[in-house]
């Protein structure tokens, strides 16, 4: 009996090191993952280009996300990122209560316009209670209130050749040697004319706050809060998204995070 | 037959794991590994986990949260579970050299990369959650045909009247290796394969929010994307327990022999497992 106790203590304490050995590998012998030109990374990043085609395919393009209930507002929408751009054309504008604002549609479209604030809270409003999930795993739910960008599209005229919007946004999210890195997104036109795609001026029933994207921020509710973008002053229609910052399509893809941004 | 030329103390080699079984088991070993990992990094993003559809920000539905106090004493890592707080210094959220240091959930040496970095932990999650997925679809489908899962895995009249004694056995650490899973040994293997594999793969699903307008019904089913995130955490958990179990048992069970059958599919039985054709001395 007492062999029997000792060879089964000498068994637990031979697999415990067995399995804390492979688990004490992953101390950073896989840290060349971080690497953003790295051969592997590029490989297994290529799973995200798998999920956009998988999600695309089984989602409808019209499908909506939740909608909640007004009684499901339980807190103010919790802000992240940029929540006070402190460039000085924002300032102005701020300080301004954005009277001179214009958001601008540009790029491949049959004529550039722009819009103030008043004429976009003058278009047809759509309100939604959705949850923002961020990827750090947290999630919110609050009440977005602006006007479907499609429409908004449609009045400038896509061109046939067009495939992204690229949202440029007022806030200067990093701060380099080179200059200020200005936050931008870009979506698909699926997602772009999607019918909750919506240029957001309203929050919870009030005027959308500063730290919350102020004067119009961008809801694309099938995706990841980083797909959200604040700030918002031209939406650019392009073919191609790689002369925009470091060529991914984001300010956060640009930092490795992926493109689609729906999981 | 030549039963009686068998020495006693050997019983048959019998080939036990057809080559399905065996790729599959080793690159599920690789994903879960890393997955892991990389899902350590990501849980390090926002260390908290709730019960609802969203994180409690001015109220509190939080029933996991790690964080950073400061005390008289310097830095403490703490950690609240269930509203009892524990002090984890050294464990979660402040780890390495009490001189130097590091604010994480988990430490760097149980997350990829060992630093923090949520965009390679997503990209690395995501892409052996897929190879996850397919080796477990490539499985399902080989087990169907060739009667693995049949044969081997539902359980049947004789493990329910064997459970009992098979407890027993395992109780006194005594194992049979006869020419299936002993009652405990399916029974464990179902619970991975019909509850944690599906449950750990559609909460994850429900984090997405592109496949919740896909799939509402997700959101129903788990009662809301944090309480899902948090099922996710808690079916990881219980993988991790299998694993060491698993180990542990492959260990007590002679490790020689266990490896042998899932690198070659050749495993030898007890003495006095009835010989059948296609066995080896």
């Amino acid at each position: 009996m007492s062999n029997l106790i000792i060879n089964r203590r000498r068994f637990l304490m031979g697999s415990a090191a067995a399995g804390s050995g492979l688990l004490l590998s992953g101390c950073d012998q896989f840290d060349f993952l971080g690497q953003r030109d790295n051969g592997v990374r590029n490989v297994i990043e290529q799973a995200n280009v798998l999920t956009y085609k998988a999600q695309r395919a089984l989602i409808g393009d019209q499908t909506l996300a939740r909608e909640y209930s007004a009684s499901e507002i339980r807190q103010g929408q919790k802000p992240n990122g940029s929540t006070e751009p402190s460039t000085p054309e924002y300032m102005f504008l701020r300080q301004q209560n954005f009277a001179p604002y214009k958001l601008k549609v540009t790029g491949m479209v049959d004529r550039e316009i722009e819009f103030s604030l008043g004429e976009l809270r003058n278009m047809p409003a759509r309100s939604q209670i959705t949850r923002h999930d961020c990827v750090e795993g947290w999630s919110c739910i609050a009440k977005w209130t602006g006007t479907p960008l499609g429409p908004v599209l449609d009045q400038a005229g896509v061109k046939p050749g067009a495939r992204f919007c690229v949202y440029h946004c007022f806030d200067n999210i990093q701060r380099t040697l080179s200059g200020d890195i200005f936050y931008y997104e870009s979506s698909d036109l699926i997602d772009a004319y999607h019918p909750q795609t919506i240029l957001a001026y309203g929050l919870n029933d009030q005027v959308l706050p500063v730290a919350n994207g102020a004067p119009v921020r961008l809801r694309i509710e099938r995706a990841l809060g980083y797909k959200q973008p604040k700030y918002l002053h031209t939406i650019q229609l392009v073919d191609d998204l790689t002369p925009f910052g470091l060529g991914k399509g984001g300010y956060w893809p640009d930092n490795g995070y992926d493109w689609y941004g729906g999981i | 037959m030549d039963d009686q030329s068998l020495p006693a103390s050997r019983g048959p080699l019998i080939y036990r794991q057809s080559i399905w079984t065996r790729l599959t088991h080793w690159v599920w070993v690789l994903c879960l590994f890393f997955l892991l990992l990389s899902g350590l990094q990501i849980f390090n993003a926002h260390p908290a986990l709730y019960i609802g559809q969203e994180s409690g920000f001015e109220y509190d539905n939080a029933i996991l949260r790690i964080g950073a106090v400061n005390t008289p004493d310097g830095p403490r890592g703490q950690t609240t579970l269930f509203g009892q707080t524990y002090d984890t210094t050294g464990m979660l959220e402040m780890s390495g050299s009490a001189d130097n240091p590091t604010f994480t959930g988990f430490p760097g040496a149980v997350t990829i990369p060992s630093y923090r970095d949520l965009a390679t932990g997503r990209v690395v999650h995501f892409f052996f959650a897929w190879l996850l997925v397919g080796t477990l679809f490539v499985w399902f489908l080989a087990s169907l045909i060739n009667g693995h899962i049949r044969r081997d895995l539902v359980p049947k009249g004789r493990d329910v009247t064997g459970l009992p004694r098979d407890v027993l056995d395992h109780v006194r650490f005594r194992f049979r290796h006869g020419r299936s899973y002993a009652p405990l040994q399916k029974l464990s293997y179902l619970v991975v394969f019909v509850v944690l594999f599906p449950l750990i793969i559609l909460t994850g699903l429900t984090m997405s929010p592109g496949m919740d307008a896909a799939w509402p019904w997700l959101l129903d089913l788990f009662g809301g994307r944090q309480t899902a995130r948090t099922i996710h955490f808690i079916t990881m958990s219980l993988l991790v327990l299998f694993f060491v179990v698993h180990v542990i048992m492959v260990v007590l069970a002679g490790p020689i022999n266990e490896l042998r059958s899932m690198i070659t599919g050749w495993y030898r039985a007890s003495p006095g497992t009835a010989r059948e054709a296609g066995d080896k001395l």
